[in-house]
């Protein structure tokens, strides 16, 4: 079995992923109501891995419901709670139960969650998980040891466009691709000029680009975001747009802002597709697409 | 080099304490004295609040340098108060600590807890320079340690957390992968960020880490 994932990449055609984030809990109902509701309607699905550093359920269990729903999944695995060991067995066990693509994260660091007194491993960071796993496709683990039965994975990678400086952030860019990254999501992206010019370095490189779009529901959360999330910078007429809108009207009005940002990526071929981001909200990503024309 | 210690809580040392009666302080004339925990002026602080807590203190000294050999030439200086004493309450970093307890076979109780090795870079303000990871990578970082000037020691260069220059985990912390790739940009050695660095080696000294000079 191929990643029907990597096979959407290669078609050429704007492409589209979106995320689901795993509960706290064993209560998977909502996680499974969000899959059921994207996973016909996009390319591929992310699972979060502990995002922001906050214990949930594993995302290597989000992604096997994924597959017994139906859908493609793209596991999130980030470098800060397992060392090379631990890393190399969810892989195997990921590819045994037909889990294909693979989104290599550093991941956050553990002072921003919810488990401050754990312990960080970035024993790898993603350049060194991305090469780990085209080792691992060679058959051979990280001890140089025989793999019986190796894997096979559509790897990809992120990429901050706004960070600022961006140069360091470009050049650990080239060196995820050099590592074998196929494919790019994005951290969220809102100045599509800005975007344009980053797209504009990112086209010299072989890889598949993924422009973040994070969903905005009220004028607060986009000016939290500036405040506190790094490389996340949403422009003023943004958040004006959003103030602006009718009372209890703001989230409506970031689907449509988020559904016309994916329009003009696709309308102007700004990039190879979208990964949609809607952080709790994934009940309104088939109305992004819909605004953006992409309804199934 | 300094070996850079905080005091324990007062309830933490007294818990280590229970069942000690008498007491002999020692401190540490060397790193302990630079970030004052454990010089003259700590250890006869210690000795007023053990009193208080209705300790006694058979004596204390400040050993010039606790985790040295001569050590034990400083303690026959103190024979019999340490005779007296129950254990060592020890004010040096975990070093003289263990210098301590493998003397003369009394329990040698730490005061401090040892947070990292630094540098002093304006009085009184200490920072981590070294985890001494056995794999020195400064040659391509232009002299910053990423293993400990990056919150998350990374190798291959910034991760996405880094925010104007400084660290997503605290404003006031400089981003070391910035730092490093503004100095290597201003000596044309950017060339050096580009190369890939594969993950440390954890075994290069397995631990515990031991090593002999020829």
């Amino acid at each position: 079995m191929k990643s029907s994932f990597r096979e959407a990449l290669k078609s050429g055609r704007f492409v589209v992923t979106s995320e689901v984030g795993p509960p706290k809990g064993t209560n998977l109902e909502g996680m499974r109501h969000h899959i059921d509701l994207l996973k016909d309607k996009v390319d591929a699905i992310n699972v979060t891995d502990h995002q922001s550093s906050v214990m949930r359920f594993p995302s290597l269990g989000g992604c096997l419901d994924i597959r017994e729903r139906g859908g493609e999944p793209i596991l999130q695995m980030t470098c800060r709670d397992r060392n090379q060991m631990a890393l190399q067995a969810d892989l195997l066990f990921a590819y045994a139960r037909g889990i294909r693509n693979v989104l290599c994260l550093t991941g956050d660091a553990v002072p921003i969650g919810d488990h401050k007194q754990a312990k960080g491993v970035f024993e790898f960071d993603s350049v060194q998980l991305i090469r780990a796993i085209r080792q691992m496709e060679s058959g051979k683990d990280m001890g140089g040891n025989e793999l019986d039965g190796a894997v096979e994975f559509c790897v990809g990678a992120i990429v901050t466009p706004e960070a600022k400086p961006l140069e360091p952030q470009l050049i650990k860019f080239e060196k995820k691709v050099e590592a074998g990254a196929e494919f790019i999501q994005t951290q969220a992206i809102y100045d599509l000029e800005n975007f344009a010019r980053f797209m504009k370095h990112a086209r010299q490189l072989p890889v598949k680009i993924l422009a973040g779009i994070v969903l905005l529901v009220s004028a607060k959360m986009a000016k939290y975001m500036n405040e506190n999330v790094p490389g996340i910078s949403v422009p003023q007429n943004l958040i004006d747009e959003l103030a602006h809108a009718p009372k209890g009207g703001a989230l409506l009005k970031g689907v449509e802002i988020a559904g016309r940002m994916v329009k003009t990526i696709k309308e102007e071929g700004l990039s190879d597709g979208v990964h949609i981001m809607a952080i709790g909200k994934e009940n309104v990503v088939p109305d992004i697409l819909a605004a953006a024309g992409l309804a199934a | 080099m300094k070996s850079i210690t905080r005091q324990k809580p007062l309830e933490e040392i007294a818990e280590q304490l229970q069942g000690f009666g008498r007491l002999f302080i020692v401190g540490c004339g060397t790193c302990a004295t630079m970030t004052r925990t454990g010089g003259k002026e700590e250890v006869s602080a210690m000795k007023e609040r053990l009193q208080g807590m209705g300790k006694m203190v058979t004596g204390s000294t400040v050993i010039p340098t606790a985790c040295d050999t001569m050590t034990e030439v400083a303690l026959a200086e103190n024979a019999g108060a340490i005779q007296s004493a129950d254990c060592f309450l020890v004010m040096s970093c975990a070093m003289g600590v263990q210098k301590l307890a493998s003397c003369n076979g009394k329990p040698a109780i730490p005061a401090l807890d040892t947070l990292f090795i630094g540098v002093e870079d304006s009085p009184g303000y200490f920072r981590e320079v070294c985890d001494q990871c056995g794999h020195c990578v400064l040659g391509y970082t232009a002299g910053i340690c990423p293993v400990t000037a990056c919150h998350k020691g990374l190798l291959n260069g910034p991760c996405g957390g880094t925010n104007n220059g400084r660290c997503e985990i605290d404003k006031n912390r400089d981003c070391a992968w910035t730092l490093i790739y503004e100095r290597l940009n201003k000596m044309g050695r950017l060339d050096l960020m580009r190369r890939y660095q594969p993950p440390r080696n954890s075994q290069i000294v397995p631990r515990p880490r031991v090593t002999r000079v020829a």
